[in-house]
Formats: structure tokens, sequence, C-alpha cells
């Protein structure tokens, strides 16, 4: 690279920065507030550019009417930002940890058709900004004049951001209640208005970094879920809550990632690397690295001790010899009741459960959330896989092998992640997801790359439908009752005392972090066999059972039953994965019916569906005494 | 009184109604359809709208071996796994006779591996991925659309014509774009020796950092550029590009930006002079276009795009392959399907029989701009199979089964 293309690829860099920090702190504000991780911020951004679009056409393509149109649009998706936050999260603050994020996930997919069904499918390229049209030069290369002014609002933004929170009492009531929200709400501040005011702002934030991609970006269905993961990474490598962290790291990845572009590909000794392709996945690089050398990000403190909103998850109760034995007949006689499908679907079902089970493990009772579970479910897939295509072996053998393929792959990750904690060691394993997702995606003569690997059938003896539906009972089956009968070991134990006290845990001897090692490759490798069963039912397996939507699945599945019981992943993975192929079916709007489904769940059951039954039973049988 | 046991009885036989298959009588003829119409609605929308043309056509007229057709459409998306579900869904729930549809390439190629399990017919209509008829080939698959391959031979002439020594390219890093650079450096190569490609970059799809690609691009001073963007990726890129002026002076081609799926989106910015192919819709005069193009316009008051012409090829190609084999016993479709002939809107086509891909061609030709519009100018058909690699080679890469 030359000088000039140096300075250059570094302007284009801090342009795509300005965007991604708008979105960020937005995000960033809301967290460190209310504790909801928002899965929805994607969404509010995607609707600023499709609210700028429509008011651009409405106001005509002049300086007013943009200017107008990208403020406007910013103060409607506040609005919008404040609707969710009124309707839907205020119901549900004190349900268990995470519990949001399942209602913001069931946003996202309603807003994702109703922009489909207002907006259409086609892609809307938005109006160059009128007046700020030209290029300009710099050392003989042209420059769009509005990304010079994308560079100029970055900062301005963050100095405002900066001064609203230092040096007005809104500022000071929100900095204290990232600190005590508890405290703050004794205090006498009407807690409500204060998280309604912070979504809004928050949200108008995500609409105005929207908005003003308008002349950069075309509106389109895909933008939700491709911010919200960047948005993650840039507000965790900045450090949660801090607004100047979050700008920092939106500049690094930003122009990290213009420089991989300008580098292009070069020999190194002899070696090609092609740094272009590293575009894929540098963000989660770098979030790896500043994670593992700063466990709270570049500019983050360490989290002050929360006082938990929910009460403290109640003791787990084994479940009945009754119930367990009834569901295994019930499941036993399926093949000779019901049609083919039915086993097919089930067969989905357990893989899925047993996926569910695991990481509910990791994220109940042994208290380390994973936003990167499908690592485990993909690598144990993979591994099946190519032991039967490329090593040759039998499928016997491959899937057995597999589940210790993806534990070892849980020896190195969980070794890192222990070390941290919250949503740093949450995101931290989706770092290592979506690193070992790029990886299988590129290494294309060996995990057959962005096609996957195909033929990975069972053996003749396996093939049919039936005895495969057996061979994942049992499998998954036998996987589960595993970890089942883990939470009641005294290793299980001293996992949840862990959770709910590290520093006594300690202090009677426990060695923490090496039990939640253990657990984590414990259901890494269970994870994995859950994967290598769901390959084999399939024939084929491709890099999406590593993405980052397989593992916001298996989140789902965990949520939408409960996470503080022990049947309710079970019962959330069978939901789930049940609606969807039924909604899926009969209607050409199935987001958002899912989307309305599950949000009817969060609100009517705060403790998901198995627990909110539990409740109930719990009330009619006291209200019977 | 509805009574809480009432309610429950009913929830469990609902839950019962739907799992019970329903009994297949002499109805109609089910041909399953499965495809990602949420994770790429730009296309597949009038890919959809042209099946049901396809549909209502064929039963207007009849049906074939005297039954209507009926076909079961179930969103796959975009997920191999989920693909293969609904596939079997389709098959031994809803009583499909075979199977035809599918988008991305991961999910064409995992469908097709699921149907030569299950040794059922499998009609792949959109993916581009060569090796769904070559290095993945089966028996039980056959492919319509044009493919990578074939997209890009077609663009050859025109580019050995222009002899640039220089050449730059870009491609949404998976397998399309991973092919089409493969193809159009070995193609151009071999007839062009000495030429150059001085930069190659691959972008994640859907997310291209545009602004600077463009100045990368630039900054290895090439003579052309090829690229396979397309979507919000090509949008993106054509604008930077175009602010930043590095299109001057250069020759750019760019895999399928003629489909008004893509190129009507840039409307007034639609890109100059660059070689495409496409799908010039309101120029091409054939007696078959007209009579599908008048059939479209009535029915929808729409245009066709380059997805609808796919859908209704598609219902075309199965019901031709039903009524040539007389039966719906899966060896005789499969023969019935090599070598089977149909009429599309884009003229004759034939299913080969080396490797079951179909040689429906595509157009070729520059964008240019009207009315605040792009649309292709200086056009012409390329037929499928003028740009298809011999027969040996084919043989080489297709594993016999």
């Amino acid at each position: 690279m030359t000088f000039a293309s140096i300075i250059i690829q570094l302007l284009n860099g801090l342009a795509a920065a300005a965007s991604l920090f708008l979105v960020s702190a937005g995000l960033s504000l809301i967290f460190g507030v209310t504790r909801i991780v928002n899965f929805a911020h994607g969404s509010l951004y995607m609707l600023g550019l499709y609210g700028a679009y429509s008011l651009i056409q409405a106001l005509g393509r002049t300086p007013v009417g943009f200017w107008t149109s990208v403020v406007l649009a910013a103060l409607a998706v506040g609005l919008v930002g404040v609707l969710i936050e009124v309707l839907v999260l205020r119901r549900i603050y004190r349900a268990p940890e995470l519990f949001q994020l399942l209602a913001t996930f069931a946003v996202v997919l309603v807003i994702k058709d109703i922009a489909l069904f207002t907006w259409g499918a086609e892609d809307l390229v938005g109006p160059r900004a009128p007046g700020l049209s030209m290029a300009i030069e710099i050392l003989g290369r042209r420059i769009p004049a509005y990304d010079l002014l994308l560079i100029a609002i970055g900062p301005v933004v963050l100095l405002a951001m900066w001064l609203l929170l230092t040096r007005t009492r809104w500022g000071a009531l929100v900095r204290a209640a990232t600190q005590d929200r508890e405290m703050v709400g004794a205090l006498g501040v009407d807690q409500a208005k204060l998280f309604t005011s912070v979504f809004f702002v928050g949200s108008v934030l995500a609409g105005l970094g929207g908005a003003l991609q308008i002349p950069r970006e075309p509106a389109n269905l895909e933008l939700d879920l491709s911010v919200i993961a960047d948005a993650f990474v840039v507000t965790v490598v900045g450090g949660l809550g801090s607004i100047g962290g979050a700008f920092l790291a939106a500049v690094l990845i930003g122009v990290a990632k213009a420089f991989c572009i300008g580098v292009g590909t070069v020999n190194w000794f002899g070696a090609e690397i092609v740094f272009s392709k590293l575009t894929l996945v540098v963000e989660f690089l770098i979030m790896a690295i500043v994670l593992v050398v700063r466990p709270f990000g570049l500019l983050g403190k360490p989290q002050a001790a929360q006082r938990l909103a929910a009460d403290p998850a109640p003791p787990l109760t084994v479940p009945s010899w009754t119930f367990v034995l009834v569901g295994l007949v019930l499941l036993l006689a399926v093949p000779i009741a019901a049609d083919r499908y039915v086993t097919i679907l089930l067969t989905d079902i357990f893989c899925f459960a047993l996926f569910a089970i695991s990481l509910h493990f990791i994220m109940g009772p042994a208290g380390m959330v994973s936003f990167g579970h499908a690592a485990y479910f993909g690598l144990g897939a993979y591994a099946a896989g190519l032991l039967l295509k490329r090593g040759g072996l039998p499928m016997e053998a491959a899937l057995v092998l597999a589940p210790l393929v993806a534990g070892a792959f849980a020896v190195v990750y969980g070794w890192f992640c222990v070390r941290l904690s919250g949503v740093y060691l949450a995101m931290l394993t989706l770092a290592f997801a979506q690193i070992s997702w790029s990886i299988v995606f590129q290494w294309d003569s060996f995990t057959g790359g962005s096609n996957g690997v195909f033929g990975v059938w069972p053996s003749a003896w396996l093939a049919g439908k039936t005895a495969y539906y057996y061979l994942a009972l049992a499998f998954c089956g036998a996987g589960i009752a595993l970890l089942w009968r883990v939470l009641f070991s005294p290793f299980g134990f001293a996992l949840r005392a862990g959770r709910d006290s590290p520093l006594r845990a300690e202090a009677i001897g426990i060695d923490l972090r090496a039990y939640q090692w253990m657990a984590f490759v414990l259901v890494g490798a269970l994870a994995g066999l859950a994967g290598a069963v769901y390959a084999f039912s399939k024939g084929s397996i491709s890099p999406s059972a590593i993405s980052i939507a397989q593992s916001t699945d298996g989140l789902i599945m965990v949520l939408l039953g409960g996470v503080e019981t022990l049947t309710g992943p079970l019962a959330g993975a069978a939901i789930f994965t049940w609606l969807r192929d039924e909604v899926a079916r009969r209607t050409e709007f199935w987001r958002a019916v899912m989307g309305v489904v599950i949000l009817a769940i969060v609100l009517l059951f705060p403790q998901g569906l198995i627990g909110g039954l539990k409740a109930l039973t719990q009330r009619w049988r006291e209200a019977r005494a | 009184m509805l009574t809480r046991n009432k309610l429950l009885a009913g929830a469990a036989a609902l839950v019962g109604l739907s799992i019970i298959a329903p009994a297949s009588a002499q109805g109609p003829i089910k041909i399953g359809e499965l495809n990602s119409y949420k994770v790429f609605p730009a296309f597949l929308e009038p890919y959809k709208k042209g099946w049901e043309l396809a549909v209502e056509e064929v039963n207007a007229a009849g049906g074939v071996l005297g039954r209507k057709i009926e076909v079961i459409s179930r969103d796959d998306n975009g997920n191999p796994g989920d693909a293969v579900r609904v596939a079997e869904e389709l098959l031994s729930r809803e009583g499909a006779s075979f199977l035809v549809g599918t988008f991305p390439s991961n999910v064409g190629l995992a469908v097709a591996d699921f149907a030569k399990q299950r040794k059922v017919l499998f009609l792949a209509a959109e993916p581009l991925t060569d090796k769904i008829v070559w290095d993945s080939g089966n028996a039980y698959t056959f492919r319509l659309r044009t493919s990578t391959y074939m997209q890009t031979a077609m663009l050859i002439p025109d580019a050995v014509k222009l002899n640039k020594k220089r050449w730059a390219i870009v491609y949404p890093n998976y397998e399309y774009g991973q092919s089409a650079t493969a193809a159009f450096k070995k193609l151009l190569s071999a007839k062009q020796p000495g030429v150059e490609f001085v930069t190659e970059q691959a972008t994640p799809l859907g997310k291209i950092d545009a602004g600077a690609v463009v100045q990368a691009l630039a900054d290895a001073k090439p003579d052309a550029i090829f690229s396979s963007l397309f979507g919000p990726d090509l949008a993106k890129f054509v604008r930077e590009g175009q602010q930043r002026g590095i299109f001057k002076g250069v020759e750019v081609f760019n895999l399928l930006a003629g489909e008004p799926e893509y190129l009507d989106p840039l409307k007034e910015e639609a890109p100059d002079g660059w070689y495409v192919t496409g799908y010039p819709w309101s120029e091409i005069k054939t007696p078959e276009h007209t009579k599908f193009l008048d059939a479209y316009q009535a029915k929808y008051k729409d245009y066709p795009r380059l997805g609808s012409v796919v859908g209704y090829a598609t219902i075309m190609s199965a019901v031709e392959i039903i009524k040539k084999a007389g039966s719906l016993d899966q060896d005789k479709l499969i023969k019935a399907a090599s070598g089977l002939t149909v009429l599309t809107p884009f003229g004759m086509i034939e299913y080969r029989p080396i490797d079951h891909q179909s040689t429906m061609g595509a157009y070729v030709g520059r964008i240019g701009v009207k009315d605040g519009k792009g649309y292709m100018k200086e056009w012409r058909f390329v037929d499928g199979k003028d740009v298809l690699p011999p027969d040996d080679e084919v043989k080489k890469m297709r594993p016999a089964n």
C-alpha cells in the first residue's frame, strides 16, 4: 500500500465507523441501564433506513427535505423503541435474567415481516445526499463528501452524549442507574419513566445510525441481523456502558476492516494470505483478542455487583419418574402409531432438545451464558461428517467420536471463556463460534466451504426413519439423562454454589474455574453429540449449523421453556421446532406469527412455559389447601 | 358449557388432525416445491408468481395425465437442515410425487443429496452452483437455471474482444462468487494468454465495505473489472465506484447485474456500459416470450423478473416430465427427464442426458440508462448449449452413478 492509499483507507474506515458507533452507543446505553440484551436494536436501525427512504420520497430530494427526513426518521424510530419498552419489556423486568432477550427476538421477527409487508422485497436504493453528492479529491483520490461529513458526525455525537451524560440531571440518573438501579428507585426516581427515556434515546441513536446510511446503503431486509452482531461486538469491545469505549471500538473495527481490504493479498514467506477474506470475521477476532487481554473491554470497568431484579433462581427439582416413564413410553410408541413425518420432526426435536438442555446446563445451573453454543453443535456435526467422508470411518464410529472432537474444542474455548463473566463471557463464546464458523466457511478443500459436506447418511441398518428415530431417541435421551444426573451430583451442586455465590464457593475449597471449565467441556461434547445425530438425520451439514442463528435458536428454546426448570428447555425445543414447522406451512408471514406467539408466551408466562405452568399448579394447590 | 376438559380435548384433536396424513386419492398430481422465500424475497416473490401462473395455465388446459396439478410449497428458511425436513414432509405427508425448487447453493446441494438417498426426482430451479450437476451430480437431480459457469462463459467473448491486460476481480465470498471467479480466470486465461489478474476482493455477502473495496480495486490500476456482486452489495459498489470515479476508463463485467431484480433498484444510477447477463423483458419479441409476458402482465399487472421466468419454466418442465413419463413412477420420471425438451419463455431447452443440466440460455448485453431507469442494450441471446464445456470434460467432473 502506498501512503496515499493508507490515508484513504483510514478515511474509509472512519466513515464506516460512524454509523456503527451510533448504533452501538444506543445499545450500550440501553444495556447499561436496563440490563436488557436488546436483540431488536438492529431492527430499529433497519427501520431508520426504511423510514428515511420513505420520508425523503415524500419531502423531496432537497437538502432541507433530506435532513428533515433523517431527523424525523430517527425520532420516529425512537417512538418505536418507546412502544416496545412500554408494551412489552416493562412487563417483564422482573423476569429471570436474559428473558427479555426472548421478547426482543420476537420483536425482530415481527418488525422484519412488517417491513416486508410495508416496503416490499426489493432493495430500496436511497438518493445521494443533496448538496453533498460530489466527491472531494484527497491525494489524487476521490472521497465522497458525505463520507467526510460522517467522519465528523461521530465525534460530534460522542461529545453530545458525553455532555448529556455528565452535565444533565438525566445523565446523572442514567449513570446512577447503570451503577445501581435499585438504589435509584429507592431514592424516589420513577424508574419506569427513566427506562422509557433511555429506550427513546437509545432507539433514536439506532434510527439515526440507519437514516444516515441512506446515501451509502440500500434499505433491505437483511440489515437487522447483520448490524446487531456488529453492534454487540463494538459495545463489548469498547466496554459495556462506556460510550467513549464504543467510539474507540467502532473506529478500531471500521479501520481494521478497511485495511484488510486495502492490503488485499500478500505473500509472506511464500504463503499467500488473502486479507480481504478476513473481513468475514475480523471484528470477532478483535473481540476475542481484546476480551482475552482485557476482560472488561477497552474502556469498561468491572461490573458493579448487581442486585438481581428478579428473585434468585429456585432450587431445581428432579423430574418425576412417572413423567419421564410416561414420556418415554409414548415416544417409543410413536413410530407404530403416527405417520412417517412425525418421526422425522421428532428426530429434529430430539437433537434440538439435547442442544437446548446442554445450553441450559451451562447458562442456568452453571451460570455462564453462552451466545455461541452452536459452535459445539456445528463442530460435532462437522466432525461426524468429516470423519465419515474424509476419515473413512464407519458411521457408528464417527457418531461416537464426534462428541469428543466437539469436546476438544470446548477444552480450548472454555479455558479462555471461564476467565470472564456475564455478558463478556457470553460474547467471547460468540467470538469463538464465529471464528469457527468463518474457518469452516472458507476452508473449501476440507470442510466443503459454504456448501458444506454431503452424503453424510447413516449405515444401512439405521437408514430407515424408524431405526434412526430410535437411535436419536437413545442417544439424545441418554445425553439429557446424563446432564440431568450430573446436576444432582456433587459436581452439579458445586457449580450451582459457584453461580449463586462465587466467593463462598471458593471459600469452602471449590476450584470454581476448574469446575466451570469441566462443565464447558461436558456441555460442548453433548452439544456435539446433538450435532452429530442431527447431521446423520439430514445427510448433509453446512456452515449454518455453526451460525449465530443456530446459537440464537438454542437460547430461544431455553428461554421459551423456562431457564429455571429442568424440563423447560425440553418443552422449549419441542414447541419452538413444532411451531416453526406448523406456522411456516400455514401462512406466508410466518415470522410475524411466530413473533406474536412468542410475545404472547413472554407476557403470559414470564418464567417461561414450564416455569409458568409450575407456578400455576402451585397456586392451584395452595388455593385448594 | 365449554369446560377446560373440552378445551383440552379440542386442542388435542386439533394436534391429532395435523399429525394424521391426509388420504391420497386420485386427486390432483402433487408437486412438492421448497424455497427460501423469506431469505431471498426479492428474487423469490416473482418466482412464486411465475410458477403460480404456470399451474393456472396447465390446469386450464386440462392438467396432465388427465389429472390437475397442485404445487405444495414450503419455506425452507434458507437452511439445508430445514430444507431436508420440509422435503421429507412434502414426500411423506403431503404425498408429493417429486421435488422442485431451492435457491442458495448449499440448500440445493443438500436437497440433491437427499433426493439421491430417497431415490426421488429433484428438479433444482434456482441454484447456480456448478457442483449440483458436475462434481456432486447424481442421477436423480436435474437443474433448470443457467449455471454460474455458463453465465460466466457467456461474457468471455466480449472480454476477449476488449483484449484488456490487467483485470481486477470482486466477488461475494461464498460458493457462487468463488466459482464465478474461478471459471472466469480459467476461461479468460485460456483464450487470452498473458492476461494478468492484479487484485481480488472477496467480500462478505450482504456486508461489502464498498468504499474500501472500490479504493483497493482502483489502487491496483486495472484495465477491467470482473464482478459477481448482486443485490445490496452491487448497489453499494456501483454508487461508491461512481462517486469515486473509479469506473472511468475501466471496463466492468458483472454477472447477473442485468436481471431486473438487481438492475431496477439502481434506477438512474445504473452503470452505463457495463457488460452483464440479464433479462431485457420488454424487448424480447419471440412468440413464446410474448405469450408468457402477456399472460403474466394480465394476471399480475406487473412485469416479470428473471425469477418469474424460472418459476414458470420450472413447473412447465415438471409437467412435461410427467407427460413424457406417462406415470409417476420415479424411474420413469427420471428416464423422461433425461433428454427432455421443453418450450420455455426463453425458447426450447433440453435437459442434457450427460449431466442433467438444462440448456436454458441467458441474455448478454450492456447496461444503458434512459428515462431514469437502467435497461439492457446491445443484447443478444446466448443458447446455454453453446457455452457448456466439452462432453469429455463434463464426464471427468461428474461422478459415475
